[in-house]
């Protein structure tokens, strides 16, 4: 498999109104209106939070203090990854991506308010204020996290597959991971284990191009998916700027896993126009050119809002309105997050065991917390 | 004598290391193009070039295995991990083939590599990044274990550290790295396992290392000022080998014992060093030894509360205060 030109060469030349054929592939074509426009929504919803969230990083509380600590790590630019693989999630499909999370968090249909409030490090958060941005979980939305370590979830992904398996359970999980990730063992050694016992995983590569400040001509040789091929994996790789692109490849993929249990590897390329972080803007590594082309020419809410358009789905008014609700809900996610509580010095050592959260219950004996 | 910051100095230790010695190699995650993730190396590509000053992919138990074999040929390689916490990663290379060669070897194989970074909580990263190692460091004979609180300290203790013939692991902290400290311009080193008196005092001993031992300046102060209670701050600086002596002295001195550090309670450093004293001074001591650690759970994310988890100021003056009850 070569690397084909990408739906963005139509954008280029001014025909990305036109409908593509990834509008027409199956999975596509049998969307009704009112589902392409919830993608659409899922995507801005998704850039509307995170820019709200940056705002909240930026700024201070009343007592001025920071509202959100640590590394806040937006995946605005990427939308259309997330949105576009968690749309085809079934029931007894799962989800695991790394620390890049809030577009997952949200695709899988999470609450902004306890994201944000997470993102505050209040009781109300998602994990009780516990975990912060990189570490959201929803087990209720088949979503397994938000890891904070580079490569980590990939094992756990391999894990949720063998599960499903075990149970006799038709579905697939995903396991998101970034092109930086493909070099830390732990894949490898998932890569094999998914392969040699048949695990209906498919090990999803968020390749926007850069791991920190090292584009990936730096950190990795040869194609990142075709790593697959030594597994004796089947591997595909798209363009993750159009929605439908990202739904069509995928679909694919997930029915292989769902249907034969085969893993495969896919990857998606993507791109992030923010820092690695908030807390770690350093552009150094690539010029304001090379973000702007992509902020002008393959921003996947721009790319989605003109097919949508084309499509006749969304007129101009229903778009703004939109936008107008996915900023309100950002706001009243902020507000819940600044009027909610922090945990207090009492919850830190709560949590920590299942016994010691359930002492009624607790059958081992002895000493559990020491000091 | 010039203010520097502890970033700067432990890159100028890094720096004059480099220039003193053709086999001293800078490796890590962003340490060159991108001038370090905490701008420790900044500047240091520009100097010595691509071939000493290295970037690698996030590959912990690659690169850091790839330094444990290179230092057996020779090779001087400084480590950077971007976070200590991403150590376990490379666990097997670091606590089985660091830790072990020489041993297993019969003595024939030296493993003079340094792998620093930063180790400590309080910067609101959750507990995945917050982890302080250095007890399970320290628990593996034919490894070193050095922990600086200050510039000077991190400066004089790396280059002995780059210098020395067996494993070195260095724990920084990300939040004493914009501390300044006085650092004079001419070359010093500062030996391994020498611990320092930070304050002279009469009443309590409090043994701690690490940003602990900043913690611990902050309470000796207020204590001393609000409550007559006059407090010897002793910095390990080493945690393997340990000089026990100095911290020996000042307890046959003071007759009382706080330990303080950033740890998890369960056999952490202070407990090695609780079962020491009790051995080594028990007719010394005037009442049992206390000790200030983090709160026994997983890093909290949630900004307020971590800082009420680890060990700060406040909760240093109370257990004092506890201590000399
Ligand atoms: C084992 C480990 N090493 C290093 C890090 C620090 N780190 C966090 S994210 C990151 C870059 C990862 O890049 P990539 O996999 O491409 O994902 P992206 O950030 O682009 O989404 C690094 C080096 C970490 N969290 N875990
Ligand atoms: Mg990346």
């Amino acid at each position: 498999m070569s690397k084909k030109p990408s739906a963005i060469a139509d954008i280029k030349s001014g025909s990305a109104v036109k409908a593509t054929d990834y509008a027409l592939a199956p999975i596509n074509a049998a969307l009704s209106s009112p589902q392409r426009i919830e993608l659409y929504r899922t995507m801005i919803r998704i850039r509307r939070f995170e820019e709200r969230s940056l705002r909240a990083y930026q700024g201070k509380n009343v007592s001025g203090g920071t509202n959100i600590g640590g590394f806040l790590h937006l995946y605005i630019g990427q939308e259309a990854v997330a949105v576009g693989c968690c749309s085809l999630m079934g029931k007894n499909d799962h989800v695991i991506t790394a620390y890049r999370d809030h577009g997952h968090a949200i695709a899988v249909g999470m609450d902004t308010k306890p994201l944000m409030a997470e993102l505050y490090g209040k009781i109300t958060g998602c994990s009780k204020g516990k975990g912060g941005s990189m570490h959201y979980f929803a087990p209720d939305k088949n979503f397994w996290g938000g890891h904070g370590i580079v490569g980590g979830q990939i094992p756990l992904g391999t894990g949720l597959a063998y599960a499903l398996k075990y149970q006799g359970k038709k579905g697939a999980a995903m396991a998101f991971m970034g092109d930086g990730a493909v070099n830390q063992g732990a894949v490898h050694e998932a890569y094999n284990l998914a392969s040699l016992w048949n695990l209906p995983v498919v090990f999803v590569i968020e390749n926007n191009g850069y791991s920190m400040g090292t584009s990936q001509a730096r950190s990795s040789a040869g194609q990142l998916a075709k790593r697959a091929e030594g597994y004796n994996m089947t591997w595909g790789q798209c363009d993750g700027h159009d929605v439908y692109e990202v739904r069509a490849l995928m679909d694919k993929h997930l029915t292989l896993a769902r249907e034969q249990s085969r893993p495969s590897t896919v990857e998606i390329d993507t791109y992030r126009y923010r820092g690695h972080s908030v807390a770690d803007p350093d552009n150094t590594y690539r010029t304001k050119t090379e973000i702007e082309e992509y902020r002008n020419k393959k921003d996947p809410i721009q790319v989605s809002l003109h097919k949508l358009l084309a499509e006749g789905v969304l007129t101009e008014a229903l778009a703004d309105k939109i936008d107008a609700e996915a900023r309100a809900e950002a706001e009243s996610a902020a507000e819940f997050a600044d009027a909610s509580p922090y945990p207090t010095p009492d919850d830190i050592q709560k949590d920590v065991y299942w016994e010691s959260d359930h002492p009624a219950e607790r059958k081992s004996e002895g000493r559990l917390f020491f000091d | 004598m010039p203010q520097i910051t502890y970033r700067e100095a432990i890159r100028h230790a890094l720096a004059e290391e480099l220039t003193r010695d053709p086999n001293v190699v800078v490796m890590g995650e962003e340490v060159a193009q991108f001038n370090g993730a905490y701008k420790v190396t900044d500047g240091l590509l520009a100097t010595f070039g691509p071939t000493r000053i290295v970037d690698t992919p996030i590959s912990e138990a690659g690169f850091i295995g790839l330094g444990v074999g290179a230092s057996m040929l020779g090779i001087r390689p400084v480590m950077e991990l971007m976070f200590w916490s991403f150590y376990s990663v490379a666990f097997d290379q670091i606590l089985n083939n660091a830790a072990n060669v020489r041993y297993m070897s019969g003595g024939q194989i030296n493993c003079p590599i340094v792998i620093r970074g930063p180790a400590n909580g309080g910067t609101n990263v959750g507990a995945t990044h917050s982890h302080t190692p250095e007890n399970v460091l320290a628990n593996h004979p034919g490894v070193k274990v050095v922990v600086p609180a200050t510039a000077y300290d991190a400066k004089g203790l790396l280059k002995s550290a780059i210098r020395d013939n067996d494993p070195v692991f260095f724990l920084e902290n990300t939040i004493l790295y914009g501390d300044k400290g006085e650092v004079p311009e001419a070359e010093y080193v500062i030996p391994l396992g020498k611990a320092d008196v930070k304050r002279v005092g009469a009443d309590l001993t409090i043994v701690t290392y690490g940003r602990c031992v900043i913690h611990s300046l902050k309470a000796a102060e207020v204590l001393e000022k609000d409550h007559g209670i006059s407090v010897e701050v002793v910095d390990l600086r080493t945690i393997r080998p340990l000089d026990f002596d100095t911290v020996l002295a000042s307890v046959k001195k003071t007759n009382r014992v706080l330990i303080v550090e950033e740890q998890k309670p369960f056999a952490s450093v202070g407990t090695q060093l609780a079962y020491m004293i009790q051995r080594e001074a028990f007719d010394h001591l005037d009442g049992p030894i206390h000790r200030l650690a983090t709160i026994d759970a997983p890093a909290i994310y949630s900004p307020p509360v971590e800082t009420e988890q680890l060990p700060n100021p406040a909760r240093v003056i109370k257990a004092v205060l506890a201590a000399m009850a």
